[in-house]
């Protein structure tokens, strides 16, 4: 029997079993942002360590980013401490940081690939769960918290146990008006958000081989979702077409003997897994959320579960009461008062051009509070390049500077109140998104853009 | 290596905490905007934050707010505690309210090991006995709890000497060593490989221009 992609990876980064019995694994990009990092800067100096590999790591800004005017000092002082801090730090331990004065920051999880810093074969590891994005390319990426970032910093490995592997196949072909973040969303509702607690998820079959690279980024990010830390995506023609040219990438020669190693490090075709799930998404609709965690979504037709037929009546019956939802309802026509595009999950090119094909010609409703978000300042330039920006703003969207910003609201972007949002982020908790009563509808941007300019929750597909 | 024996971890006694429901994210163990500072020094108090507090600041009903619990540093949990973002900032507000041990039907893996990492053992227990637990704390939130991680058991010794219970509980080899050892801080184990760690390196083809 083969070997599959995890394993692989795993044992080329495995530099020894520790006396606990984890295995020490080396880390090949190592990814840091202002929120978890300072703290392990600062464990770094009580204990007189020096950062091991600093050109194995690479530090942008994010979550805390106003969205309106990023001329510095930041308006808001915490927030400013912040990157005052993440300069200082990458500065004295010699890491290069990618800051908002540069064409080349943003979201830490789209500047990673952006940058052809990610590359398959190789572990990532950031002290942020959406880590598991990098494995669009092919590489294995997790979450991990503070102290194992400083573990990184002055060792480059990190202790741990090795995770089983599920092989998710997607069969069928995507209907219009569907979308990766349909295919996620589905696969989280199948198995449940602790489905995935102890494995890593290998995404595969015709769906995902026909995905370009930005939505598989959209589906390995939302892996932790479904409870694994950890989502990938074998190396293909697409991956390598990807990588060709961008900044961090090999060149000439070196290209070529990459995608060697590349080809090599893909699963097997006699690969095993620990468990299999198969996924038929040739007749999936677009998805949306109903609750207070991503596995609480329907399609857009079905109608809410009957608690009695919950699994979880616990915690529907917690969604539907913070929701003001009732079992039965369809979540078609629901008034939302906010809109946001963006984040890890969804603020890449193909997702502002999906949304601008929607609100191309098109207004948002009345009394909609409306933010385009670009995931970087490369995206945004590509976006302005191609005219997105303007449409945006033509049908009253506003069209912000880059960042996390309403995905979490560490920003000054955030719900008020109660408010119902329809947004292309990755998590509807209660109080994410900046108010402790506010309501979080997760969707594709493209549905997004429908339900901001028909003011409720709308099928896309009447509006392609 | 040299281990203070205040690392190790092999009985923690305490009374304790239930906290029912399954999926508590970290959004609301720690809401985000508490995430905006420098140190985990002033985490303790915004320990579940928003469901301590209505927006005007007026207490509700938690039990991080209930007398009975005051003090309590064994927290009970239900199933996928700690889903959601890696944030550390989650189990250090939680220690830093006090809490020492968490046990629970399951677990969040990242969220686990920022526990491990921090030496809070986070150990399961199957479903009907936590809620035995937790129904136990409820009437009589003054029974002591021993975990036992040597023993992977958790004792129930209640006022009065009524009789006491014993419960089964759950934890990976691996953090068992850690915790009764005193190493669950890892990088002083993970330095000692140090040669290896720079061999590893030399090794990989894209540290080395694929020429490996």
């Amino acid at each position: 029997m083969g070997k599959n992609l995890f394993n692989k990876v795993w044992e080329l980064h495995k530099v020894k079993t520790l006396p606990s019995g984890q295995d020490q694994l080396f880390i090949g990009l190592h990814l840091i942002h202002e929120v978890t990092s300072p703290q392990a800067f600062q464990m770094l100096r009580e204990r007189g360590l020096k950062v091991m590999f600093p050109e194995r790591t690479f530090a942008a800004v994010d979550h805390i980013l106003p969205t309106d005017d990023q001329k510095r000092p930041f308006r808001d002082s915490l927030a400013e401490e912040m990157i005052e801090a993440l300069e200082k730090n990458t500065k004295e331990f010699g890491i290069k940081f990618f800051g908002p004065d540069t064409d080349y920051h943003g979201i830490v999880h789209i500047i990673g690939p952006e940058l052809g810093l990610t590359q398959p074969g190789m572990t990532v590891v950031c002290g942020d769960s959406h880590t598991s994005t990098h494995g669009a390319l092919g590489a294995i990426a997790f979450g991990i918290g503070t102290s194992q970032i400083r573990d990184v910093f002055a060792t480059q490995t990190i202790s741990m146990n090795r995770p089983r592997v599920r092989r998710i196949n997607v069969n069928g072909t995507l209907r219009r008006g569907v979308y990766a973040k349909d295919i996620i969303l589905k696969i989280i509702a199948e198995l449940g958000v602790k489905g995935g607690i102890g494995y890593a998820y290998e995404y595969s079959g015709p769906v995902i081989e026909n995905l370009n690279m930005e939505g598989r980024l959209t589906i390995c990010n939302m892996s932790i979702e479904g409870g694994a830390r950890a989502g990938y995506i074998n190396p293909d023609k697409v991956t390598f077409d990807y990588l060709k040219g961008r900044k961090f990438a090999p060149e000439g020669d070196e290209f070529d003997r990459a995608v060697s190693f590349w080809k090599g490090i893909a699963s097997d075709d006699d690969a095993e897994y620990d468990d299999e799930f198969v996924l038929d998404a040739g007749s999936l609709e677009p998805m949306v959320t109903w609750g207070i965690n991503p596995g609480q979504a329907v399609e857009i037709t079905e109608k809410l579960p009957m608690l009695s037929d919950s699994e979880d009546r616990e915690v529907a019956l917690r969604a539907y009461d913070h929701m003001n939802f009732h079992e039965g309802d369809t979540m078609r026509g629901k008034k939302i008062d906010v809109a946001f595009i963006g984040s890890c999950t969804n603020g890449r090119i193909s997702d502002l051009r999906e949304a601008a094909s929607i609100a191309k010609g098109r207004k948002v409703a009345k009394g909609i509070r409306a933010l385009v978000v670009p995931g970087s300042r490369q995206v945004a330039l590509q976006a302005e390049r191609e005219g997105l920006d303007r449409i945006f703003s033509e049908a009253g969207f506003q069209w912000r500077l880059p960042g996390c910003s309403m995905c979490l609201a560490m920003n000054p972007d955030k719900l008020r109140g109660g408010e119902l949002s329809a947004s292309s982020s990755n998590r509807n908790f209660i109080g994410r998104q900046g108010s402790p009563t506010g309501r979080t509808l997760l969707m594709s941007p493209a549905m997004v853009a429908a339900a901001a300019v028909k003011g409720e929750v709308t099928d896309v597909r009447e509006l392609l | 290596m040299l281990v203070a024996e205040k690392s190790i971890r092999k009985v923690i006694k305490g009374r304790g905490m239930p906290l029912p429901g399954d999926d508590i994210d970290t959004d609301r163990i720690i809401p985000a905007r508490y995430l905006k500072c420098v140190t985990f020094d002033e985490l303790g108090k915004f320990a579940f934050y928003d469901e301590r507090y209505d927006e005007k600041g007026n207490k509700k009903d938690h039990p991080f707010n209930d007398e009975r619990y005051h003090g309590a540093g064994i927290l009970i949990v239900n199933k996928n505690f700690g889903c959601g973002s890696s944030r550390e900032h989650a189990p250090q507000s939680l220690m830093r309210s006090g809490i020492r041990a968490i046990i629970g039907e399951s677990f969040a893996e990242i969220f686990l090991g920022n526990c491990t990492v921090l030496g809070i053992p986070a150990v399961t227990m199957e479903t009907g006995a936590v809620s035995e637990l937790m129904d136990i704390i409820e009437k009589e939130p003054e029974t002591v709890l021993t975990v036992n991680l040597d023993k992977k058991i958790v004792e129930t010794d209640l006022p009065g000497g009524k009789n006491s219970k014993i419960f089964k509980i759950g934890v990976t080899d691996s953090a068992r060593e850690v915790f009764l050892n005193g190493t669950w801080d890892t990088t002083s184990a993970l330095l000692s490989g140090k040669k290896e760690i720079e061999s590893k390196a030399r090794s990989l083809p894209y540290l080395n221009h694929f020429l490996t």
